[in-house]
């Protein structure tokens, strides 16, 4: 029997004004929903030119968990997104020229070519670059939570992580901590189904994982991962009872992983019928619709949208393209750093 | 000056800098109200508050990815392991995120890490071991061994200055056994000099943290002029000062307590003979512990340990080499 909570679907727009979006917030979710699709398509062409080395990973499926997750974050809290998080990198404000350069190893990537994929942050908008090993960075994000409890800050750190970390050592650790100390963490989980090939009864044996929460001391909510709204009325919640003093809170988003785990991986061993199933809830196109029916979006609008992100896209991979390789002489900088590396926004 | 033990130096540091920096404070097991396991922080907790020395639960990985992500946020967490053993439990946090957060992602990490290490009492193999080789080979980290109360104190706070994860390896046999004159006043000892802590002519050793007492012990019992070259930080280490010592005795023995293979002396002895080849009158030597896992038994303990007669021996062999 499921003990965390179940999180009710996204309701009217009278609703949502309630929980804090006007109609221009909403429409910029949306517009960041699509431009989180559209740097991964075109990071797919891309891949498929041979300009990107190495593999490459999207988030198709998980637009609506990022986007309603990073748009309930506050512009001093901070988080650590993971690689079907892109979302969250775009909603922060993460430019998208500069991720093209990073898919390509380029100069002018986040990382510089120093590392690739969505193994990136721009640590000016809040956000620490995730590690391959999976949830290493959620004790890291409690650590941050931490600081700013020891520093009666108020403010929240928000910690991603996948239902196959959610079999590793550090999210017990991570979570029991931040349990034990109240701190204000919200850890996400994306629950897309398949950790690689390994279907969920393989990775864990509750009904849901949000459940766990309640053996950390703290509430667990499992929400629909395809319902932006839901997605982030619920992080709102989380963060804002976080940023009181409530504690954590562990938000399940459920969705499907709508690719392979990288782009080398069809998928074949995911049922054809759960992709025509999930298909048909598409976080996209679920928000379009809902947007055209409560909040009047017009084809104008739509129009004018699907312009001003083909656009910033294009615009984006010429000016990505335009980036410098990385320069091998700068090889060692920066292996170890000097107190002037200090004089950052996160260690002011 | 006041005369305190190598255990009083290393507290003395930590508190000249919490006293100092509000940013600095203290996470592990049983740091808060017992003090340490060792009494490091014994009465730190009174004085500066449970959320700045804080008790954490028995979670190496939370301990050391929490300093990670408090670091990043700007504060400067001084993490306790309770042995250095136990730091295997946080390897991916220090290896996979501390180390290469810098570089990768333009983000510092400037945590210190105490690790009390070292065999000598029958910890057996879970709480005896020397791992500095095992993280000097990782980019991005820092590693200090002290063997003298100045230089933990001293070293303590350039640790804590440090923008960087340093590792603070603090010898457990020297805790208690060891005492000195300690400046009471605020010092750093730079990370990356070594300090010459014998002088002599015939014969040099380069050693750090307990085997520098066990040198000096060795020493006693030759009859030769030896020179003592106490690195005190393993990464980065003082090449200069070892090539300087090697020019000046022509011959050299290379010491840890740490086992041989793949034990920090071979990169030490790598250099010397790519750089210091012309100079040698004699190959160069190492004493170590064997490549065998730290015994318990007192007996077997002292068979594994390096001792002052076993050093004294492979002196010998070099001085009438």
């Amino acid at each position: 029997m499921a003990i965390a909570r179940v999180a009710e679907p996204s309701g009217s727009l009278q609703e949502v004004k309630e929980w804090g979006l006007d109609r221009e917030d909403l429409l910029q979710m949306y517009r960041n929903m699509l431009v989180t699709r559209g740097v991964e398509e075109r990071g797919h062409i891309l891949y498929r030119q041979g300009k990107i080395p190495g593999s490459f990973y999207t988030g198709r499926g998980n637009e609506a968990s990022a986007v309603g997750v990073a748009t309930a974050m506050g512009s001093d809290d901070v988080g650590t997104p993971l690689h079907r998080d892109m979302g969250v990198h775009i909603t922060r404000g993460v430019e998208p020229w500069r991720i093209f350069a990073q898919y390509m190893g380029r100069a002018d990537g986040p990382t510089h070519g120093r590392d690739g994929n969505v193994h990136m942050a721009d640590a000016r908008l809040g956000l620490l670059a995730m590690v391959s090993h999976l949830p290493a960075m959620l004790p890291v994000a409690v650590g941050c939570a931490l600081a700013f409890r020891i520093r009666d800050e108020q403010r929240v750190a928000v910690a991603w992580y996948g239902e196959g970390a959610s079999a590793r050592g550090d999210a017990h650790e991570g979570m029991n901590f931040a349990g034990v100390r109240r701190l204000p963490v919200v850890f996400i989980c994306d629950n897309n189904q398949w950790a690689y090939s390994t279907p969920t009864h393989l990775e864990y044996a509750v009904e849901h994982l949000a459940d766990r929460a309640n053996a950390y001391g703290f509430d667990g909510v499992v929400v629909d991962g395809t319902d932006v709204l839901a997605v982030y009325r619920e992080a709102k919640r989380a963060i804002d009872k976080a940023r009181s003093g409530g504690g954590p809170t562990l938000i399940e988003c459920q969705t499907l992983r709508m690719e392979g785990h990288a782009v080398h991986d069809d998928a074949f061993y995911v049922p054809k019928e759960l992709f025509e199933r999930w298909a048909e809830r598409d976080p996209i196109e679920r928000f379009r619709t809902w947007l055209r029916s409560n909040a009047g979006l017009s084809d104008d609008e739509e129009d004018q949208t699907g312009a001003y992100v083909k656009k910033l896209l294009n615009d984006a991979l010429q000016k990505a393209e335009e980036s410098p390789q990385p320069d091998p002489a700068t090889l060692l900088d920066g292996v170890y750093a000097t107190p002037e590396d200090l004089d950052t926004p996160h260690h002011k | 000056m006041s005369e305190k033990t190598y255990l009083q130096a290393i507290s003395d540091g930590l508190r000249t800098e919490m006293r100092r920096d509000h940013r600095v404070f203290v996470l592990g097991e049983d740091v808060g109200v017992y003090g340490g396991a060792f009494k490091v922080t014994l009465g730190f907790q009174e004085e500066f508050g449970s959320w700045r020395v804080i008790d954490a639960p028995l979670s190496e990985t939370a301990i050391v990815a929490g300093a990670t992500g408090a670091a990043m946020m700007g504060l400067r967490p001084v993490a306790e392991m309770q042995f250095a053993d136990f730091v295997s439990c946080a390897w991916d946090h220090l290896v996979t995120v501390a180390a290469k957060q810098r570089w990768r992602a333009g983000t510092p990490v400037p945590i210190v890490l105490r690790l009390p290490s070292g065999g000598g009492f029958s910890g057996g193999p879970f709480h005896s071991q020397n791992p500095e080789s095992s993280f000097a080979h990782i980019p991005g980290l820092k590693c200090v061994c002290p063997a003298t109360p100045e230089d933990a104190k001293g070293l303590m706070i350039s640790a804590i200055e440090d923008p960087n994860p340093v590792l603070f390896f603090e010898h457990k046999h020297l805790y208690r056994r060891i005492k000195g004159e300690v400046p009471d006043e605020r010092y750093t000892t730079p990370i990356g000099k070594a300090r010459i802590h014998a002088e002599g002519d015939d014969v040099s050793v380069i050693t750090w943290g307990a085997m520098v007492y066990t040198a000096e012990e060795a020493a006693k019992m030759v009859d030769a002029s030896v020179e003592i070259v106490d690195l005190r930080t393993v990464m980065p280490w003082d090449k200069q000062a070892v090539l300087d010592s090697v020019r000046k005795t022509s011959k050299v023995l290379v010491l840890h307590e740490d086992t041989r293979t793949g034990g920090f002396g071979g990169e030490i002895a790598a250099t010397i003979a790519e750089e210091a080849f012309e100079d040698l009158d004699a190959p160069v030597k190492r004493v170590t512990a064997p490549d065998s896992p730290v015994p318990f038994s007192p007996v077997l303990e002292k068979a594994f340990i390096p001792q002052a007669d076993g050093v004294a021996k492979a002196l010998k062999e070099l001085i009438s080499y």
